[in-house]
């Protein structure tokens, strides 16, 4: 029996074939398909000429997150045009108050071996259930939702090797741009990263989300982890553990690259403007004024991503000059934050909480930067005009890092703060 | 696709142009509107290349172009906005998956000798580019033959429409 990894492995289940090869083209099931407010309306264009009226994938998902509410007229419109679509053609309609759609995906619809599809590129995060999951655009996805199939180009995989636990202060998010500084931001296109190593068996449910979710920023078609005991208890705390699965790359698998890296050495990091692989360490920045720092998005507005700022930010304040929004990812997310009083901690500190979504991070409402006003998000992309302003800069770091920057008014090494 | 022979003027840009140079978040509320975002394309990296471009021309850039989000809306309004093609050194693999479903042609060739404005011929059959203006002669990856497939029969719509269900070369 040929030896697969963890990508190889479930492309071939969802082929119908024993095994599969990099460079191989196959036609494979979906079991998710996943589309948002930005991608949805032209995906049912798509499904609309494709003369469809009811979806066949087992599980399709449109998310209204990015612009929710909605912010203007047009945006008004083509959510009417999704909420019709879902209730006719069966659908699940995932609406305004619920949250960013990769939260919400690895809440309560994808399963460990599962292959899912979005609409999306951060779609990628829901391999950190040991699922593949990959960012398509909407003709794919529609194609995917009308037929329950797409096609795909078996990719090369690398494995990223991890061992050692992270220090107290360094968190997931700054493993990830470590690793994205190495690689470069096409280092990894059109290949799968397989994350592993007990490194990574030691890292908790919301670390390995957020580094399956920048994925993508290496050009991977998709960034997985194996499914295990935390990925277990992840599910049972989302009421789902029926879905789970044990699931892991075959010895002896064929990697066209490992890449090992020792989580202990790893030291808080922020990505300078305007791409996510200009990477420095967080004390060398000392001193870079901030005038907006967020904490959110789907990278990083997780429950443990919120203590982790709250942390820092209990019984201080942000500088005069630097606004701090939150955003949790989800409801469910918010919910819990709020049930265990964060948002007075993010209050007190002199935040705006906002509804949960995708919020600033795209540059649509709730927090576009001035002309030359400079931003520390936890989100995932730091690209030139990102959040609504080519004339603004962003850095990208953890929520502690964050939470620091937003304290001292200037990037900060969260370790100071502890 | 493979009989063509586009003609046009190139257009630089550089290394890591995102889908946020292309179709900016901040013009989300133009994406169930294309002819009027294709106005602004590419604004964010070149202001005057919207307004600017003749049918036909390229756009040329250099690593990683198209890099970032999954938004399809990219490549349709360069193909909306006149491009005939984009050449770059390599892209980013949703931006390249989008521009042969959406039936633009996107080209792989080591792009560093061309020039701003350089007269710009590209065979498709043959594989090559002519840059007119220098006289040098560039050739290109050749697209899988699941994606000339996809162009060929007009995008992965038309496809899928035409053979009711997937009917690509695979192995
Ligand atoms: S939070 Fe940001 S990166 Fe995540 S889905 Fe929303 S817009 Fe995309």
């Amino acid at each position: 029996m040929t030896a697969l990894t963890l990508a190889e492995t479930i492309i071939a289940a969802h082929a119908g074939l024993e095994a599969v090869v990099p460079g191989q083209i196959v036609v494979a099931a979906v079991d998710v398909a996943i589309a948002q407010d930005g991608t949805g309306p032209l995906a049912i264009e798509q499904l609309e000429e494709l003369g469809v009226a009811s979806v066949k994938a087992p599980t399709c998902v449109f998310f209204i997150d990015h612009a929710a509410p909605a912010p203007r007229r047009e945006l008004a419109n083509a959510q009417k045009t999704i909420r019709a679509f879902c209730a006719s053609s069966g659908a699940t309609l995932s609406d305004v108050e619920m949250g960013v759609c990769h939260q919400r995906v690895v809440e309560s619809y994808a399963k460990p071996g599962d292959l899912v599809i979005g609409a999306d590129s951060h779609t990628c995060m829901a391999g950190a259930l040991g699922a593949f999951a990959t960012g398509m655009g909407s003709t794919d996805v529609a194609v995917g939702m009308a037929s329950g199939q797409t096609w795909l180009r078996v990719p090369e995989t690398f494995r990223i090797e991890v061992t050692g636990e992270l220090r107290d202060g360094v968190e997931a998010k700054d493993l990830m741009l470590t690793l994205i500084g190495d690689l470069g931001a096409d280092g990894a296109t059109y290949k799968a990263l397989e994350f592993g190593g007990p490194g990574i068996v030691a890292l908790p449910m919301p670390g390995r989300f957020t580094m399956s979710n920048m994925a993508v920023e290496a050009g991977a078609k998709a960034g997985l982890m194996p499914s295990d005991a935390t990925t277990r208890e992840f599910l049972v705390g989302q009421g789902r553990e029926e879905v789970w699965r044990p699931l892991a790359a075959d010895a002896g698998a064929a990697y066209e690259r490992v890449v090992r890296l020792d989580a202990r050495a790893i030291v808080p990091m922020v990505a300078k403007p305007h791409t996510v692989d200009n990477t420095a360490p967080a004390a060398e920045l000392k001193g870079a004024r901030v005038d907006q720092v967020l904490i959110g998005t789907c990278t990083n507005g997780r429950l443990d991503d919120l203590r982790s700022a709250a942390r820092i930010l209990r019984g201080r304040r942000r500088a005069p000059h630097t606004r701090l929004i939150v955003t949790p990812a989800s409801q469910a997310v918010a919910r819990a934050a709020a049930a265990e009083g964060l948002f007075d901690v993010f209050w007190d500190a002199g935040a705006v909480v906002t509804n949960p979504g995708c919020g600033a991070c795209v540059g649509i409402h709730e927090g576009i930067l001035a002309d030359g006003e400079v931003c520390l998000s936890t989100a995932n992309r730091n690209f030139h005009g990102r959040m609504g302003n080519p004339e603004a800069s962003i850095y990208l770091g953890s929520p502690a890092t964050a939470a620091a920057t937003a304290v001292a008014g200037e990037i900060t090494d969260p370790r100071e703060l502890l | 696709m493979s009989e063509e022979l586009l003609r046009g003027k190139a257009w630089l840009f550089g290394d890591d142009i995102s889908t946020d140079h292309i179709a900016p978040g901040r013009l989300f509320h133009l994406r169930t509107d294309l002819p009027a975002l294709a106005e602004h394309v590419l604004e964010d990296a070149r202001p005057e290349f919207a307004a600017s471009l003749a049918p036909g021309d390229f756009v040329v850039g250099g690593r990683n172009f198209g890099l970032g989000s999954s938004r399809e809306h990219a490549p349709r309004i360069i193909k909306l906005a006149g491009a005939g093609a984009v050449l770059a050194q390599s892209f980013a693999r949703i931006f390249f998956r989008n521009a042969i479903n959406v039936g633009l042609p996107v080209l792989q060739c080591d792009t560093s000798g061309i020039g701003e404005q350089d007269e710009l011929e590209v065979d498709l059959s043959a594989g090559e580019v002519h840059d007119l203006t220098s006289g040098a002669v560039i050739r290109f990856v050749p697209l899988p033959p699941v994606m000339v497939t996809i162009l060929n029969d007009g995008g992965l719509v038309a496809h899928v429409k035409a053979h009711g269900g997937f009917a690509l070369p695979q192995g």
